[in-house]
């Protein structure tokens, strides 16, 4: 600590040089920053803490199958059931098909199996007794300014009503906000009732899309997932029940290997950037070795100037490495604040920053091991000489 | 073309005025001096051909999931599907308003007067992929006997076509790439019973990633009776089209959309290609600021190393418009070759490398990337315009050092 002035006035010898190079560090990690949000975001789909102890169910076949209402009592009646419910996916259409969004029809008791989503009880209980009420979550109502008593209308892509019609029309009842910051993404969504859903809906009434059932121990939701598909085994509507983590793990991993592509591009990042910054370093130990000479004269020993040389460049990774995650978080919080369910992200937390602080320092290592050795093996004859 | 003129203009000037010659022939000094700057120069061409590569890479990946997209379906065939949704996936018509859709007047038909149209009915069913073992979802299309008539480009490499009242299967080339277990001879569950591989199909196009079988033996193991979730039907001509569209409008009977095939398949790669490549443009830039600096450093050490000689240029008569050409050349061949590089690792990395992502219908649809010359070039012109940044700063310096000073330089 006693020589950061020393390694500081070193490092802003050359200030246009060492900004330029903090600049390029700085782009660098702010790609990071960023690429890792998406990739963390995609990792930490199926890695949900509070679904641990849900079930979903769907048909064997295909999870765009319906299944039969029925099995709402049987799987009720499963032994290590706590609570099911279920829902239909809708698939509706807000004014464009670019405002993509989830919307689905949902039981009464659906929510009460996601404690995690937050509703006001008057909200709630509104919900339940406004037959073509609607509720939102936080981030989806803000993107399109929705407050509460707005109609919303969706354009059905599935499901017309009897009449024909395509256009379904919902009182906006309720905003509800994930209480975990990480699952912001989760608000990206829109409920209504599946009883009026189904009295409206031209066809498949009585189908459900998926049951999601609460098992009462989480330890034993692998036998419970197996008493659930054994209730319609050899029936023409099969079921597969996974943990919801399992479930949306398989369904984010179809999109394709995120965590390939951000290596990729990363890899190329990186590469560049330790060649930039390897010659900067190479370049500063150059015009500085009579000087380095001095202060091994004065009896720095090879060890310190060693130690000296590395600092100096971790330092400057450092440096632009923590602007660049800093501003990697601002970025974030900016883009999934506008841009939404477009593109998931996660915010610029611990474990990013743990990351980025590994990189950072293998990076400053590598970039400054050579340019460190030939100053510790600097013979202080020959560099006062200028040989 | 406006870069060519471009290139034109500056070709003339070096070669025919007299400044010209003047930047031609420092820049040949700079060019020269070049392996006694390696490292440093290396830093600009590695980190150009960094961001060029990176950039290529990304914008491939689009250009190939869309080029895939595209180049499904013709202007002469429709496809019909329930008003209002948007996908396959989302539709379902009747068997009544099928056989009405086919009887239209605009819809050709064959030497035996039956209509060329085939209902078609697409469900989702999971396979494990190659790559993961995990579950992903694949496209199965039951089609009608004239689905053949309506896509000509496809053709069977393998094996031969299903039979019709059969439960077998044809599998297309990306498919077979993508899961596990779809050779020639493989059975696979659907729904309880077993049906077998027998044909593998190449299109070129989006139902490489399909797997076919009779519509008619399909709908009954999805529970899906005899409805189906489109027709699609060959138009008399192209022109056909606005009439056949009007003709369903008008009929009471029907609540259908109709969208030319190659309307339908264009507007289902839009959203993700459009993503894409804002995400290849962004992530481009960060790396070409990050590069910009890194050229800038190179060149700025270019010029100070060379403080003395352009001093003597200038003291012997050199004007300073040759000075600033003569470095921002520099910058921007060695941007040029980082671009070459880059722009060459990407294609020979990437072009045709097949990947897979879900689509519209919520299933895999293979793609491969696709490096055309249009992008490439592209590459080489973000590589110029880096190189023409990062050499700017430094030539201006170049040409407004104080010659007296520059002389007097160690």
């Amino acid at each position: 600590m006693k020589y950061l002035h020393l390694i500081l006035s070193a490092l802003f010898r050359r200030k246009t040089r060492t900004i330029f190079t903090l600049l390029s560090v700085l782009a660098a990690f702010l790609l990071f920053g960023l690429l890792d949000s998406v990739r963390s975001a995609f990792a930490s789909a199926g890695n949900d803490i509070a679904g641990v102890d849900r079930l979903i169910t769907v048909s064997r076949i295909s999870f765009t199958l319906s299944l039969p209402k029925s099995l709402l009592d049987r799987i009720a009646a499963t032994p290590g059931v706590a609570e099911v419910s279920y829902a239909n996916w809708f698939g509706g259409i807000y004014q464009d098909p670019k405002n993509f969004f989830a919307n689905e029809a949902v039981a009464p008791n659906f929510l009460d199996l996601y404690p995690e989503w937050q509703l006001s009880a008057a909200e709630r209980e509104a919900f339940r007794k406004t037959r073509t009420g609607t509720v939102v979550g936080e981030r989806l109502a803000s993107q399109f300014h929705w407050k509460l008593g707005d109609k919303i209308p969706l354009e059905a892509t599935i499901f017309p009503q009897k009449g024909g019609s395509n256009t379904w029309t919902f009182d906006l009842v309720g905003i509800f906000h994930e209480i975990d910051p990480k699952q912001k993404d989760e608000e990206q969504v829109l409920f209504f009732n599946w009883d009026y859903f189904d009295e409206a809906r031209a066809f498949g009434n009585g189908d459900v899309g998926w049951y999601v059932s609460r098992v009462s121990d989480r330890k034993l939701a692998g036998r419970v997932a197996q008493a659930i598909d054994t209730l319609s085994a050899d029936s023409d509507h099969e079921t597969k029940t996974q943990t919801e983590q399992a479930f949306q793990a398989s369904f984010i991993s179809q999109f394709g290997d995120i965590g390939m592509i951000v290596a990729f591009i990363m890899g190329a990042v990186f590469f560049t950037l330790v060649l930039l910054t390897g010659n900067t370093m190479a370049q500063a130990v150059r015009e500085r070795i009579p000087e380095l000479a001095v202060l091994k004269t004065i009896g720095f020993s090879n060890r310190s100037v060693l130690l000296l040389l590395l600092s100096e460049s971790i330092l400057l990774i450092v440096l632009g490495g923590a602007a660049g995650l800093a501003l990697a978080g601002v970025a974030v919080s900016a883009l999934s604040a506008n841009i939404g369910g477009a593109l998931p992200m996660l915010p610029v937390g611990a474990d990013i920053w743990l990351r980025g602080l590994a990189l950072m320092l293998l990076i400053g290592l590598v970039v400054g091991s050579l340019p460190a050795r030939r100053g510790m093996r600097l013979r202080i004859v020959d560099a006062l000489a200028g040989r | 073309m406006i870069t060519g003129i471009l290139l034109l203009l500056l070709l003339l000037w070096l070669l025919t005025t007299r400044s010209g010659r003047q930047a031609w022939s420092v820049t040949q000094v700079g060019i020269l001096t070049i392996p006694q700057r390696l490292g440093s120069s290396l830093v600009v061409v590695v980190g150009i051909a960094g961001v060029v590569g990176v950039l290529v890479a990304v914008l491939a990946m689009g250009a190939g999931f869309a080029a895939t997209l595209k180049q499904t379906g013709s202007e002469d065939t429709a496809i019909v599907m329930r008003a209002g949704a948007q996908t396959e996936l989302n539709s379902v018509l009747d068997h009544d308003t099928a056989t009405l859709v086919s009887q239209m007047p605009q819809v050709m038909r064959d030497a035996q007067g039956v209509p060329i149209a085939s209902p078609e009915l697409v469900v989702v069913t999971s396979l494990p992929k190659k790559s993961t073992g995990l579950d992903a979802n694949v496209e199965l299309r039951g089609v009608g006997e004239h689905a053949w008539e309506l896509r000509p480009a496809l053709k069977l490499t393998a094996g031969r076509r299903f039979q019709t009242g059969l439960r077998e299967l044809i599998v297309g080339k990306g498919a077979r790439s993508q899961f596990a277990h779809v050779d020639i001879g493989s059975s696979i569950q659907l729904n309880r019973q077993s049906w077998t591989v027998v044909g593998i199909f190449e299109s070129g196009d989006a139902y490489d990633s399909e797997i076919w079988g009779d519509a008619e033996i399909v709908g009954p193991t999805y529970r899906r009776g005899s409805s189906t979730t489109s027709v699609l039907v060959r138009l008399n001509d192209a022109s056909a089209f606005d009439a056949f569209k009007a003709a369903l409008a008008s009929d009471p009977r029907l609540k259908v959309d109709a969208k030319t095939t190659r309307a339908y398949y264009s507007d289902q790669s839009s959203r993700l290609t459009r993503f894409i490549n804002i995400l290849g443009i962004t992530i481009g830039s960060i790396m070409a600021i990050g590069a910009v600096f890194g050229a800038l450093n190179t060149m700025y050490a270019a010029v100070a190393a060379r403080t003395r000689e352009i001093a003597t240029l200038r003291a012997i008569g050199f004007r300073g418009t040759p000075v600033i050409v003569s470095v921002l050349l520099e910058t921007m061949l060695l941007g040029l070759l980082g671009g070459v590089i880059g722009a060459g690792l990407a294609w020979l990395i990437f072009d045709h490398y097949t990947a897979s992502t879900l689509g519209q219908n919520f299933s895999q649809v293979v793609f491969a990337f696709e490096v055309s010359p249009a992008l490439l070039w592209t590459g080489l012109k973000w590589a110029l315009v880096i190189g023409f940044i990062g050499g700017l700063f430094p030539a201006l310096r170049a040409a407004r050092q104080p010659v007296t000073a520059g002389l007097r330089e160690l």
